[in-house]
């Protein structure tokens, strides 16, 4: 069993520290509650877990009184105590009484969460922005004005879902590539969506905002511990909604700054590689492994198909190389299940991973598809 | 009086009798209830442990949907109409509803909207996979083909409902024994009203945002996609502006029905007769400006946030005014606890639980933790299944003597009680827990650090569908085999309805009775 008992004291007695000294001292020291919400380490966050605590306490306050009075009248007003029913029924003072109180009660609590809320809509004045997108299922990332962009995927293998080999630790918790943030500075999401909604959720920034197609919607976060933090993907987005999380890492700024300048010499290289010439064995090692990130959900680990068509004999896969390359780079025209690529793969991976479809799954076609064919198409020829 | 029912099937094909029809609903949503927890159990069998092992993702999103269409559309709804059309008639002292040929109807149309939205989960691409809520452009540009199934079967459940609201108000209006006052009538009666105007006023929208989607997949119209000018939030918007509502449709009768079971068992009348009249016309009224509190995470400006955060806060006032007088007609009353007394206060208990969650969600900042978690599941389990399906089962152990002539056995009816309460708080109150820990909703996987209490609430669950199978067993035994029951079945209990012989007669009131 997960529940201690000391995680049950944690639980009952940290509100009550909070309430005397300071939340921050403990949000360093708390560990991951099993069954409370987590303090996070933002400003809003702890300010939201006040709130939330302030409520719950309240709750336990009127259920005390209101079920104490029900359980003394189970108990004393029985027929088998020999109890008499009075024949009371009507009394304007009492119910004026419990409507006013409660009223009262109501505005002491709208007050502070009036001012978490307004603090947590204050977006203004941000010193990094991030634009996030939501994919069918997975995270774009872009750094505004710092030329830096990548995706980000669920990193836990097929054999593990399926039970083939033990769960790692953060078992659908991982991805290939966190959001990398500095600590101590106000980072702006933009959030938006390229298919259908999705929302982007970490529990220790207390930020969740829906991504939604043709809306840009706004939260904020300073961190101000350096860690791993994780979420999820919190609105039904279809399949493998519950296959999409988020990482991210809050870094010092030094570091932070040597993987920008990481980051955006890898994008030159990529744009580099474009114009190379590969093998055919490079080709496929490359493909079949952006195969396994991109497609494999929908099109099968063996290409059999699945919510996508089977690309196993398939007569795109098979058939003329022009048709292939523009299904992948510009999405299906019928179904919009099948989208577009070419913002989410770089030409050399759109050239692999059509050299990997046409040669693997038995379609043995031999195509080679070079990276400065993919530019070309792209370019309009 | 040679005008008895019809024999074989063509009696329940061609009846105008509302008991008849009574009986059809409720044996119609029981059937609904298991289709529909039968689903439940294939997502808790399959959330037991973590890693997939049972189905697919893509199966897995189609229970959860069918699940609560199934419960919202086809178990609660029709469980209260049946309720209203054994019970108003009786209550108000009426011979029957005011519409019998269309209380026929409504109620035969039901049964084919839900063979072919079941039947959906057959056909290629299979059956609605976009949860019970289908939001934009999910269930539209990205649905499977049988969508449009989905959305003929909701304008015939919408054309049901409305018709069974036409034909409660008419009967409650117009059909009234002669001195048989609005304020004298039951509250069941009261609530009922209410919720047929909310029905009429909220199921047009329902049928309106489905038919934007159908125009949307095959007219080329745009409601609902950015692509072409559209908005994704106008989806939403429409549909809690029907959903919010919808949630009170679904318990504003049971708080009716508790509020005729309590004063009987606890030999008392019930406390605050006008104020809680006016509270569940408060919350009525309140249930049309609250909609938004299902979207705060959607990006609302501030003001629109702020309102809505506190006029849903505002809905504690009535409903806690409500609790607050359950709870005094319970004190110093002399109580007996049959089981039609265990589930009612077990509800006033498990609801008021859950309106505890319902106000910490109110709150808009924490609502950015809690939104699409398990915590929110944990809430609205909470107030549905105690609150629902509690006052249903209340109900029928009530009136069932007065239904089939015969009495339930009580000791059964206990050990049934104690199963549901227990299955339910196994299952559902983990949920909190694993919610607030960071698990989201409509997920077939998880990560190890929500195991144990999966674990719990799948049992539980388990447990819990055991219980409604007892459930039915209690109510054949008793039809077929239980002790005859008296007349008033119950000790002084109030109402027009233990004035006549058990089993109620096929006609009732053809001369209406005096009211004192």
């Amino acid at each position: 069993m997960l529940i201690t008992i000391n995680r049950l004291k944690a639980w009952l007695f940290t509100p009550a520290l909070l309430l005397l000294s300071n939340a921050q001292a403990i949000a360093q020291e708390a560990e991951r509650s099993s069954i409370n919400m987590p303090i996070g380490v933002t400003p809003v966050s702890q300010d939201v877990y006040g709130l939330h605590m302030t409520m719950f306490w309240w709750c336990v306050a009127i259920g005390v009184v209101v079920f104490g009075v029900m359980f003394y009248s189970m108990i004393v007003h029985r027929k088998s105590n020999g109890a008499k029913a009075s024949n009371f029924h009507d009394s304007l003072g009492l119910e004026i009484t419990w409507t006013v109180l409660p009223f009262v009660i109501l505005i002491i609590m709208a007050i502070p969460a009036t001012s978490s809320l307004v603090k947590l809509y204050d977006t203004s004045e941000s010193e990094v922005d991030v634009v996030i997108t939501g994919y069918q299922w997975y995270w774009g990332y872009e750094y505004l004005d710092q030329d830096v962009k990548f995706f980000s995927r669920l990193s836990t293998p097929q054999e593990q879902i399926y039970n083939q080999a033990p769960k790692g630790e953060n078992y659908l918790l991982e991805v290939d590539e966190p959001l990398v943030i500095p600590i101590n500075k106000k980072v702006r999401f933009l959030v938006t969506s390229n298919d259908v909604i999705h929302a982007w959720w970490v529990p220790d920034l207390a930020v969740k905002r829906d991504a939604i197609p043709g809306y840009i919607n706004e939260s904020w976060a300073r961190v101000e511990k350096p860690g791993t933090y994780r979420g999820v993907c919190a609105e039904l987005c279809g399949k493998d909604h519950g296959f999409m999380p988020v990482v991210v890492k809050a870094v010092e700024q030094d570091e932070y700054d040597t993987w920008l300048t990481e980051r955006r010499e890898a994008a030159a290289k990529i744009r580099e590689l474009a114009k190379k010439t590969f093998s055919l064995e490079e080709l496929m090692a490359q493909g079949e492994e952006v195969y396994n990130k991109a497609c494999v959900a929908c099109h099968g680990v063996n290409g059999e198909g699945g919510v996508g068509k089977a690309i196993a004999g398939s007569p795109i896969a098979t058939g003329d190389i022009a048709a292939h390359i523009d299904i992948i780079v510009n999405g299906s025209k019928n179904n919009p299940l099948m989208a577009a690529y070419k913002e989410t793969l770089s030409e050399v991976d759109t050239a692999a991973v059509i050299t990997y479809q046409r040669n693997a799954f038995g379609n043995n076609k031999g195509d080679v598809v070079q990276p400065i064919d993919i530019l070309k198409f792209k370019q309009g020829k | 009086m040679a005008h008895g029912p019809a024999k074989g099937f063509s009696r329940w094909l061609y009846t105008t009798n509302h008991k008849d029809i009574g009986s059809m609903y409720l044996w119609f949503s029981f059937a609904m209830f298991l289709l529909g927890g039968v689903f439940a159990l294939v997502i808790r069998a399959e959330l037991f442990e973590p890693g997939l092992q049972i189905v697919e993702p893509g199966f897995f999103n189609q229970m959860t949907t069918m699940h609560g269409l199934v419960m919202v559309f086809g178990a609660v709804m029709p469980a209260f109409v049946g309720l209203a059309n054994w019970m108003i008639p009786m209550m108000v002292g009426a011979p029957d509803m005011a519409l019998p040929r269309m209380n026929n109807w409504s109620f035969w149309i039901l049964p084919f909207a839900f063979a072919m939205m079941v039947a959906t989960l057959f056909m290629e691409g299979g059956g609605p996979n976009f949860g019970w809520t289908f939001y934009a452009p999910l269930s539209t540009t990205y649905a499977p083909p049988s969508v449009t199934f989905f959305i003929f079967a909701v304008h015939i459940m919408g054309a049901s409902s409305i018709m069974g609201s036409i034909n409660i108000i008419a009967t409650i209006l117009n059909m009234r024994a002669p001195g048989m006052t609005l304020m004298k009538m039951p509250l069941f009666v009261w609530t009922w009203l209410i919720t047929a105007y909310l029905l009429i006023a909220v199921m047009p929208v329902l049928a309106g945002v489905v038919t934007m989607m159908l125009m949307d997949i095959h007219f080329g119209t745009s409601f609902f996609d950015a692509a072409g000018g559209g908005d994704p939030v106008l989806f939403q918007h429409v549909f809690w502006f029907f959903g919010h509502p919808e949630v009170y449709i679904m318990i504003l009768p049971a708080f009716g029905i508790v509020s005729a079971i309590i004063p009987t068992f606890a030999r008392k009348p019930l406390f605050g007769y006008s104020s809680m009249v006016y509270a569940t016309a408060s919350i009525a009224f309140l249930s049309f400006i609250v909609w938004a509190h299902h979207m705060f995470t959607v990006g609302l400006p501030i003001a629109g946030e702020l309102f809505f955060m506190y006029a849903t806060m505002l809905i504690a006032v009535p409903t806690g005014v409500k609790v607050f007088n359950w709870v005094t007609t319970m004190f110093k009353g002399s109580m007996t606890f049959e089981t039609p007394m265990l589930f009612s206060i077990a509800f006033v208990i498990l609801f008021t639980i859950g309106g505890f969650s319902g106000l910490m969600l109110a709150i808009a900042p924490a609502d950015f933790q809690y939104h699409d978690t398990y915590f929110v599941v944990a809430h609205f389990h909470y107030v549905l299944v105690p609150g629902a399906i509690f006052s249903i089962t209340a109900g029928v152990y009530y009136w069932l003597p007065k239904w089939c002539g015969n009495m339930y056995n009580e000791t059964m009816g206990k050990v049934q009680f104690w199963l549901a309460f227990i299955g339910l708080n196994v299952t559902f109150f983990p949920m909190h827990f694993v919610g607030l820990a960071g698990m989201q909703r409509r997920v077939p996987d998880y990560n190890q650090f929500f195991a144990d209490f999966n674990m719990i609430s799948s049992m539980g669950a388990f447990l819990f569908g055991a219980a409604q199978l007892m459930l039915l067993y209690n109510v054949i035994s008793t039809i077929v085999s239980g002790k005859k029951a008296s007349d008033e079945v119950w000790e002084d209990p109030e109402g027009l309805e233990w004035t006549v012989p058990s089993p109620a007669p096929y006609h009732t009131f053809s001369t209406p009775p005096p009211i004192k």
